[in-house]
């Protein structure tokens, strides 16, 4: 069985892949892990999962354009302009808003 | 159909893209990922058979701990590569049978015998040396799976230089005739170190560049090695055997061109060590057979 090993480099931090290795079993997992990614400290935490028991998702189609849920989905420089100028407000143009 | 694809690929992954093994991948591309990848696996394994024979000469225990632990090291860079290998469509067990049967080729370097305590300092500081190089400019490989495991195996590759680095430094100190060991294993591993990176063909010409699995053209590895090394040998006092080595002024390490065909022989399983540890290696694994067969019942 293959199994997948995600890696911990400091407490706080992301578990990040590191690689994959055969095991016959959740022991010798374990025990490969240890050796293959931790014998030098070099990892504070191991996650340990049997390949099959991932599910990876890669398609994220867009068909409606949900740009409203994003940064880049608001322009509101324009809009700041005109309010600016009647609040009587307004500095030099395009020093801020975006 | 499928050429458009190819040259759409191509031009993703010449333009710094990276592929995962999911991805559609040309066959070419495969085929050659498959045997660069399989080769440098092979390498590693290989690559512990000279050091092996010092575990028991190493002269303290300090020495025979780090060559034990780098031997270690060598070994799990082999099985990260080899499940590069597999994930790509190659299972491990055939790259094991191709190797031993002579189908698939290993780095020159480890078809040379190691003739004394000089020779095991100057390959962990030399031959690993030149195989950083290689595997750095491995980091930017286009294939994705096989740049994040070079990542690990180099930043365990720097002890190993380190360590053997260490082992010349006390034997340069130590005795004239310690010296002289050094001396002795550097002149003879200095051809085999300047085939290391292969003949300097063009990079337009180069099909690993062109698929961007490699990053760095041969003659450009060459001279980056020869840059940093040269004066590091060089200050200990130690020759080299090339009276034509020097750094001209354009910055460019000039040298005697190396015998190539000598390198096809050597690498083609025609070194002076090639046969004694394919047989080692054949030996081992019929000795642990029944091992993979309990332990991964799947493997058998
Ligand atoms: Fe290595
Ligand atoms: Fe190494």
């Amino acid at each position: 069985m293959i199994y997948e090993v995600f890696r911990q480099e400091r407490k706080g931090q992301p578990f990040v892949h590191g690689g994959s290795f055969h095991a016959p079993d959740q022991a010798f997992a374990d025990a490969y892990a240890r050796e293959f990614y931790a014998r030098r400290q070099e990892s504070v935490a191991l996650w340990v999962v049997p390949r099959e028991q991932i599910v990876e998702i890669d398609e994220f189609p867009d068909e409606f354009d949900l740009k409203y849920r994003r940064v880049d989905g608001y322009s509101i420089k324009a809009r700041l302009a005109i309010a600016r100028e009647r609040a009587g407000s307004a500095t030099s143009p395009g020093t801020d808003g975006g | 159909m499928s050429d458009a694809r190819t040259a759409e690929f191509l031009e993703f992954v010449q333009a710094g893209g990276q592929v995962e093994t999911d991805d559609w991948l040309p066959e070419e591309y495969r085929k050659r990922l498959i045997k660069f990848i399989e080769m440098h696996g092979n390498s590693e394994l290989m690559g512990v058979l000279p050091e092996r024979d010092w575990i028991l000469r190493a002269p303290t225990l300090q020495r025979k701990l780090a060559l034990t632990a780098k031997i270690q090291d060598e070994v799990g860079h082999c099985q990260l590569i080899y499940r590069v290998v597999e994930d790509l469509g190659k299972p491990r067990a055939q790259c094991l049978d191709d190797l031993i049967s002579g189908k698939s080729k290993f780095h020159n370097v480890f078809h040379y015998p190691t003739r004394s305590w000089g020779d095991v300092g100057v390959i962990a500081w030399l031959v690993d040396a030149a195989a950083i190089i290689s595997q750095k400019a491995l980091l930017k490989c286009s294939y994705a799976p096989y740049a994040r495991v070079m990542k690990k195996v180099c930043w365990e590759e720097s002890f190993h230089i380190l360590h053997g680095r260490d082992t010349v430094l006390a034997m340069v100190t130590g005795t004239p005739e310690q010296f002289e060991l050094v001396q002795e294993a550097v002149t003879r591993w200095w051809e085999p170190l300047m085939h290391f990176h292969g003949t300097p063909i063009p990079a337009d010409e180069d099909p690993m560049l062109h698929w961007r699995i490699k990053s760095q053209g041969n003659e450009e590895a060459r001279q980056q090695f020869l840059d940093g090394y040269v004066p590091q040998i060089l200050e200990l006092g130690l020759e080299l055997p090339d009276p034509n080595l020097r750094k001209n002024e354009g910055g460019l390490w000039e040298y005697t061109e190396p015998d190539w065909e000598k390198l096809t022989a050597v690498v083609t399983g025609h070194g002076p060590a090639s046969q004694e540890r394919l047989a080692f290696r054949r030996l081992s694994r019929a000795d642990v057979d029944w091992v993979s067969r309990v332990m991964l019942p799947e493997a058998a």
